[in-house]
């Protein structure tokens, strides 16, 4: 749970859906095309007639900005310019502020040719919400970030209280700015949003119509903002796609009520981690950088929240299968750690543990692979007696330490001996 | 509101309520209420929107009584003395129940355990309970425990760790971290490097928790019991440069130990998401290798790594010692707390024999067995309801024909018309307004000697002819002498000349799929002499069930004489006849509803009446 990016097609998508029902005269179609890997152009056409009507702009939607700098931006294009860019974009290997990622995404819509470009943006913070406003936007807005006015309303103040109208500069336009930049905040509120920036958008006609959007959500507010978000997805950051592994133990995590969490970081590490705790795992992969294996270290993962049997014996098994698929001539060491429990049943989550230590066994040892446990909780002395009996059950070395051991004591232990 | 000093959000006497019907985490509170020798139990209610009345709970080996309530308005009406609550309350409705509390003016600390709370839900009661003075612990937290005083929900764990742990009299250490499954880890480390906790608290790993590390220090740095602080952060957020602000500002005086996790950040992608939502460090700043090195600048005890926390406690710890600030605590007696039978049982450290044996069916497991035989294996195999009464009354894995013969016997008995006993009853009770099941009763209770039960008598009268030896007039000739109705001959209305096609029907099957039919040819020499003496003695539709129900057993080898025997005995033909009726009068019952008939009253000039003249 946390706040979570979503693409600009979307943003736009709710916001032309949406915005109307706190702005009425409030106009913007929402004309976009969100074109994937596996989407068929011509239905892409026949759903979205303007594309042959008008210009178009078509860049990459996936989670990155400075998309114009990248010269990832083609605008004023007829829809075979469109074509073109994306026969030769699509599926692109391209780096992005220091990240390699895959260009897989890109947003179509009408090219508006224009003069002004403003700046509006919505934050959160612990004491409220605060808008950004401008009327130099576009990429220049950083450079002029002394003529940003920045308006914060209080959490428990609301939008009504924050008289917008005084706030903005003179001209022709406050009133309907002031307009706007309410419904925005109230439509910022109810859909769940945690950062919101339009930069920039501009005025045709007297007509707002966004050019540029970034938006997160927060992922709690689902429950509530399930129906109006509809078939949204949150995109994985860019040049982060998720492994098959990955993605099994995100749809177990997202089906139970613990918790599951599982990033590969290098799969060829000799390092693997299985830590219960959000915060012990943090503290286990600490105690591996400072010991200088962060080189070596093969995931970044954790369990917590009383997970079922079942639960940590597939989440076991994933890890397991994923260190035991390439031969190391040094070996490997898998470390099961984790923090003294407060009410997670350590016997029952070691029961999972066993059951998958049990069906890797020739594999572990082929692989040569060493494991450490530490934990304490609920039922530790039999978990712990579990992992000791099944050491010399199957011939593989398991070190097992209890809550008179210091947490991260296992790490320098398996890594060096000491 | 509570005359406790600010600093102090929980002692000896505090009382919460437990918002959430939640049996182990009150049983942990009240566990620890009594090794902590608390006069007085530390939960004052529960509160259960679904359920008014009482909670059972342990009271060391006596028992209590707690009372639930469905509103925290009610609650906090009648036990104006609790200011805490601890909300275990699903992230959908953690924000309505907190924002209730918060709203009782008697509820000074909230602590909401929900992970998975939206963040404005969180920003909204933070602002809230600091606009009110009021205090929350959370969202996405254990909660926290003050030793000797007062625990909320699980932490901490087992009754063995808090002991463990030295948790039941208060140190000298004030605590606070974000992790709720670090705080426990703390409180080890902390119990092995000095005289042990006063009072830890973890906050919550999410972005905006109601209260930060700071305040739960400066409330430390105020209570006088506590000589020293220690917290751990954890990369992201600004939170400990408030507590840098403090150290720099003066309004932190006492020694504080600290560390903040998450050094590794650097050495993986920036994408990585920790466990927590909000470990993720946006800005250099917000790093923990900045945030350690603010701290330390500050002037805080910061170790090389979490390794060395245990170590810098203990430094600060004997350092305070030797200055004679503070002093080792005197242990006292812990009441012991007696294991949970349901523990003891599954560690084998009891034994107790059992009062009931059940052999036929098993719910514990992943799914429930018949006769040892998984449900999904019965549906797959197509064993239908006369293969699942073959492994819940015979327990035996029936043969095809023996199967479809049940089921053929259980649709010949379904009904039989209004007019018959069982569907009479349970018409006139489901007339009279009478639910299914009470109507259903009414019908079933009219079973027996006389109506629908001579399944049983016939079979165990023409057995006992058979096996000893009597030919079919001797056995006509004994009962005649006995003065008895042979059982299973006879009917009102059917007779040679007009036959039972039921019974017909019985007997094709039987002849087409048994090995043997002993006990029916002798039935039916039988009926050829009582027919012969009079058209409607045949063998009737009961007397042909059970005694095909004999032949069947005596020729498929599944069954041993043992299981005849106890046919007999205990009557299972007449539970066949049970079975197949209940639906017919199932059928009866829910077509007069259908109707809506009205109270049935029988006519009086249908009665005779005829008084005795006293």
């Amino acid at each position: 749970m946390a706040q979570r990016g979503i693409r600009e097609f979307d943003a736009k998508r709710l916001l032309a859906r949406f915005l109307p029902e706190y702005l009425e005269d409030f106009d913007y179609r929402g004309e976009v095309a969100l074109i994937g890997p596996e989407t068929d152009l011509d239905r892409t056409v026949s759903e979205n007639p303007w594309i042959l009507e008008k210009r178009l702009v078509v860049k990459p939607d996936q989670l990155f900005g400075k998309r114009g700098v990248h010269g990832l931006v083609l605008l004023n294009a007829s829809w075979d310019d469109v074509r073109e860019y994306l026969s030769k974009n699509m599926k692109r290997e391209v780096t992005i502020g220091g990240v390699r990622g895959v260009l897989d995404h890109f947003l179509v819509e009408p090219y508006v040719p224009h003069e002004n470009e403003l700046y509006v943006a919505i934050s959160s913070d612990r004491d409220g919400d605060t808008i950004y406003f401008s009327t130099q936007g576009g990429v220049c807005v950083e450079e002029n970030w002394d003529k940003v006015i920045q308006m914060h309303v209080g959490i428990l103040d609301g939008i009504d209280a924050a008289d917008i109208r005084s706030k903005l500069p003179a001209s022709p336009d406050a009133e309907r700015m002031a307009r706007f930049i309410e419904a925005l905040f109230r439509f910022y509120v109810d859909l769940g949003f945690t950062y919101l920036e339009i930069n920039p958008f501009t005025l045709v006609n007297g007509k707002i119509i966004p050019l540029d959007m970034v938006a997160k959500l927060d992922d709690a507010e689902e429950f509530w903002c399930r129906k109006r978000w509809g078939d949204l997805v949150f995109p994985e950051p860019f040049g982060r796609s998720l492994t098959p592994e990955e993605l099994f133990i995100k749809e177990i995590d997202a089906k139970t009520g613990a918790s599951l969490k599982l990033t590969i970081l290098n799969p060829k590490g000799r390092v693997w981690t299985m830590v219960a705790g959000g915060g012990a795992s943090v503290i286990y992969t600490d105690t591996i950088c400072d010991l200088g294996f962060a080189g070596e270290l093969a995931n970044y993962g954790e369990y917590s929240g009383d997970p079922s049997t079942e639960d940590t014996y597939h989440y076991t098994k994933t890890i397991l299968d994923l260190m035991t698929r390439e031969k190391d001539p040094r070996g490997k060491v898998l470390l099961i750690g984790g923090a003294i429990a407060n009410f997670t049943d350590v016997a029952s989550t070691f029961k999972g543990v066993v059951m998958a230590l049990r069906e890797y066994r020739d594999r572990l040892r082929e692989n040569n692979v060493k494991i450490y446990v530490r934990r304490g909780g609920p039922n530790y002395e039999e978990g712990l007696r579990m992992m000791r009996e099944l050491g010399s059950e199957l011939g593989i070395p398991i070190e097992v330490y209890g809550p008179e051991t210091h947490m991260t004591r296992i790490v320098p232990l398996a890594l060096k001996g000491e | 509101m509570s005359s406790r000093p600010d600093y102090i959000l929980f002692d000896r006497n505090t009382k919460a309520f437990v918002y959430g019907y939640q049996v182990n985490a009150i049983q942990r509170m009240l566990d620890f209420d009594y090794v902590c020798q608390r006069e007085t139990p530390s939960i004052a209610a529960i509160i259960n929107p679904s359920r008014s009345g009482i909670h059972k709970a342990f009271w060391g080996t006596k028992e209590i009584l707690l009372p639930m309530y469905r509103t925290i308005a009610e609650a906090a009406e009648r036990h104006p003395d609790a200011d805490v609550m601890v909300n275990f309350a699903s992230h959908r409705s953690a924000f309505d129940t907190t924002m209730d509390a918060l709203r009782e003016s008697t509820i000074r600390t909230v602590a909401i355990i929900a992970e998975g709370v939206p963040e404005r839900h969180a920003r909204i009661i933070g602002a809230t309970a600091r606009r009110a003075g009021k205090v929350i612990i959370g969202p996405a937290t254990v909660g926290g425990l003050t030793a000797g005083a007062f625990r909320i929900g699980n932490t901490a764990g087992t009754i063995e760790n808090i002991v463990a742990c030295k948790l039941y009299r208060p140190g000298c250490v004030g605590f606070v971290s974000k992790s709720g499954g670090m705080l426990n880890e703390a409180f080890n480390i902390i119990s092995r490097n000095s005289n042990g906790v006063y009072e830890g608290i973890a906050i919550g790993g999410d972005r905006y928790p109601g209260s930060s590390m700071l305040d739960h220090i400066l409330r430390y740095e105020a209570n006088p019991d506590i000589a020293m602080i220690a917290c751990l952060g954890e990369l992201g957020g600004e939170d400990e440069y408030r507590i840098v602000d403090a150290l720099n500002d003066g309004r932190i005086t006492k020694p504080l130990v600290a560390w903040v996790t998450g050094t590794c950040a650097p050495f993986l992608p920036a994408s990585v998401q920790f466990g927590h939502a909000g470990a993720k460090a946006d800005t250099a700043k917000e790093t923990a290798q900045e945030k350690n090195r603010a701290l330390k600048e500050a002037g805080a005890y910061v170790p090389e790594s979490f390794d060395g926390y245990g170590d810098e406690i203990r430094n600060v710890y004997e350092k305070l010692l030797a200055e004679g600030k503070v002093r080792e605590v005197v242990e006292p007696q812990v009441p012991r707390i007696p294991v949970d039978y349901s523990k003891a049982l599954s560690t084998g450290m009891i034994r107790r024999p059992t009062t009931f044996i059940c052999t036929i069916s098993d719910d514990r497991g992943e799914e429930v067995l018949y006769a040892g035989i998984p449900l999904s294996e019965v549906l797959e195999k197509n064993m239908g309801i006369g293969g699942v009464i073959g492994l819940l009354w015979f327990k035996k894995v029936l043969p095809d024909y023996a199967a479809r013969f049940i089921e053929i016997v259980l649709q010949i008995v379904a009904d039989h018309g209004p007019s018959v006993s069982a569907a009479h009853n349970a018409i006139v009770a489901s007339c009279a307004g009478k639910d299914l099941i009470s109507s259903l009763a009414s019908g079933l209770l009219t079973i027996g000697p006389r109506f629908g039960g001579a399944i049983d008598d016939a079979a165990r009268e023409f057995k006992r002819a058979y096996d000893s030896g009597l030919t079919p007039e001797q056995f006509v000739n004994e009962m005649k002498r006995k003065g008895v109705n042979i059982p299973g001959i006879g009917h009102r209305i059917k007779s040679v000349k007009n036959p039972d096609k039921r019974v017909q029907l019985l007997i094709d099957y039987a002849k087409r799929h048994f090995a043997r039919t002993d006990l029916l040819n002798y039935a039916l020499q039988v009926e050829a002499i009582t027919t012969a003496k009079k058209g409607n003695l045949i063998l009737n539709v009961d007397g042909c069930i059970g005694i095909l129900f004999l032949d069947l057993m005596a020729s498929c080898p599944v069954f041993t004489q043992q299981d005849i025997d106890d046919v007999l005995k205990h009557g299972y033909l007449n539970g066949l006849f049970a079975l197949g009726r209940t639906i017919g009068i199932i059928g009866h019952i829910l077509d007069q509803k259908r109707l809506g008939a009205r109270l049935y009253r029988h006519p009086s000039e249908d009665i005779a009446f005829m008084l005795p003249e006293l």
